[in-house]
């Protein structure tokens, strides 16, 4: 009897033990599957709006227009130097700032309510677009966060 | 919360609204409906204008605050806000219906249909206060259609006011707005001046250090 309750309760441990791999398993696909939603606006947006052109690129009154925009309406939640404050996303990273301006347009008009990103629809486009001939102005730059992951988050 | 002070009279009081909006879709759309519900709790001396719904009129503003203290509405108050953006212009269509929560009273409806745009549709390059894109002219038709027991325009009162807006680059908006009266149950002119301030990311300020 005591044979076959120790191998019920090896067995039972066993049991355990592969739910409790299940959910960390689970676990890690749902933290994998939400940073992929985390990324996947520039994969939703269509061709037509990918492809357009912002009449403002590279003008320089233009990044100086974009640049007012910005402290007004998108540094509160992005930064001063856009690249992030706490939870919000830098936009100096390699995904935005590799993006097509008609992708990042296309966001800024729909935005995603549900990471917190409100619709910049009501921004008329010319503004928009000066938005984007500025953040675009600013280059690319990893996050200090970004930098200390690297490095095995060194303090 | 709510208050008034009337000339010769006094300063009341008038109670309190809770407001919320939920936005039905999530993409930007054409048209992009928001779903507006409102509880107030307020009396009759209240003399805020904010809609126009049911059979108000001229009359219901005539009562002294002794009066109107003495009488407290409890209202539920529901839009459907139709709104839409097209070059730099934004056009808003509501269609608002009011219940009475006091027994017997019926629902009421009313209409607010505005359209504005700022003076200029980009930013200036450089730093300024009165520059045109802080400027918005706007319009606003509004009035009341009747209630359940009388669907309609008669015996409704109904406005038309143009609308400026200057929003004070950091700072307040500031805006002044005429309201004519269309007939004979609406008030003649009433000026309307307003300052409103958007505290936005209000969760910022208890972070303990924000870059």
């Amino acid at each position: 009897m005591s044979f076959n309750k120790s191998r019920i309760g090896s067995a039972g441990v066993r049991d355990e033990r592969r739910s409790a791999g299940l959910v960390v398993g689970m676990m890690f696909c749902a933290v994998l599957f939400i940073d992929a939603i985390d990324n996947s606006w520039i994969e939703k947006v269509p061709e037509a709006d990918r492809s357009r052109t912002n009449p403002f690129a590279g003008q320089a009154n233009a990044v100086s227009g974009g640049a007012r925009l910005f402290a007004d309406h998108c540094a509160k939640c992005h930064g001063a130097d856009a690249l992030g404050r706490g939870k919000r996303p830098s936009l100096r990273s390699k995904e935005v700032q590799q993006a097509t301006d008609g992708q990042i347009f296309w966001f800024l008009r729909n935005g995603n309510l549900r990471r917190g990103m409100p619709s910049w629809s009501s921004l008329p486009k010319p503004s928009r677009w000066q938005i984007i001939a500025y953040l675009k102005s600013l280059g690319e730059q990893p996050s200090p966060g970004a930098s200390n992951q690297a490095k095995g988050d060194e303090p | 919360m709510s208050g008034q002070h009337t000339s010769n009279d006094s300063t009341v009081f008038t109670g309190f609204r809770w407001e919320n909006r939920f936005r039905a879709l999530l993409h930007d759309h054409f048209i992009n409906p928001v779903l507006y519900f409102e509880y107030e709790n307020l009396n009759h001396a209240d003399r805020s204008l904010l809609e126009v719904v049911g059979h108000d009129s001229i009359s219901d503003l005539r009562l002294s605050n002794a009066q109107g203290r003495s009488d407290t509405e409890r209202e539920l108050e529901m839009k459907l806000i139709l709104s839409s953006n097209a070059k730099g212009w934004k056009m808003s269509e509501n269609f608002i219906t009011e219940k009475n929560l006091n027994a017997g009273e019926t629902w009421e409806f009313g209409y607010a249909l505005g359209v504005s745009r700022p003076l200029a549709l980009a930013a200036s390059a450089k730093a300024c206060v009165f520059c045109r894109e802080n400027f918005f002219a706007a319009a606003e038709l509004y009035g009341g259609l009747g209630d359940l027991d009388g669907f309609g325009l008669k015996a409704t009162s109904h406005y038309a006011a143009p609308t400026l807006a200057f929003n004070i680059p950091h700072r307040p908006t500031v805006s002044f707005s005429p309201s004519f009266g269309l007939n004979a149950n609406s008030v003649g002119v009433i000026y309307r001046i307003k300052v409103s301030y958007e505290f936005q990311q209000i969760s910022n300020w208890f972070r303990r250090s924000a870059r």
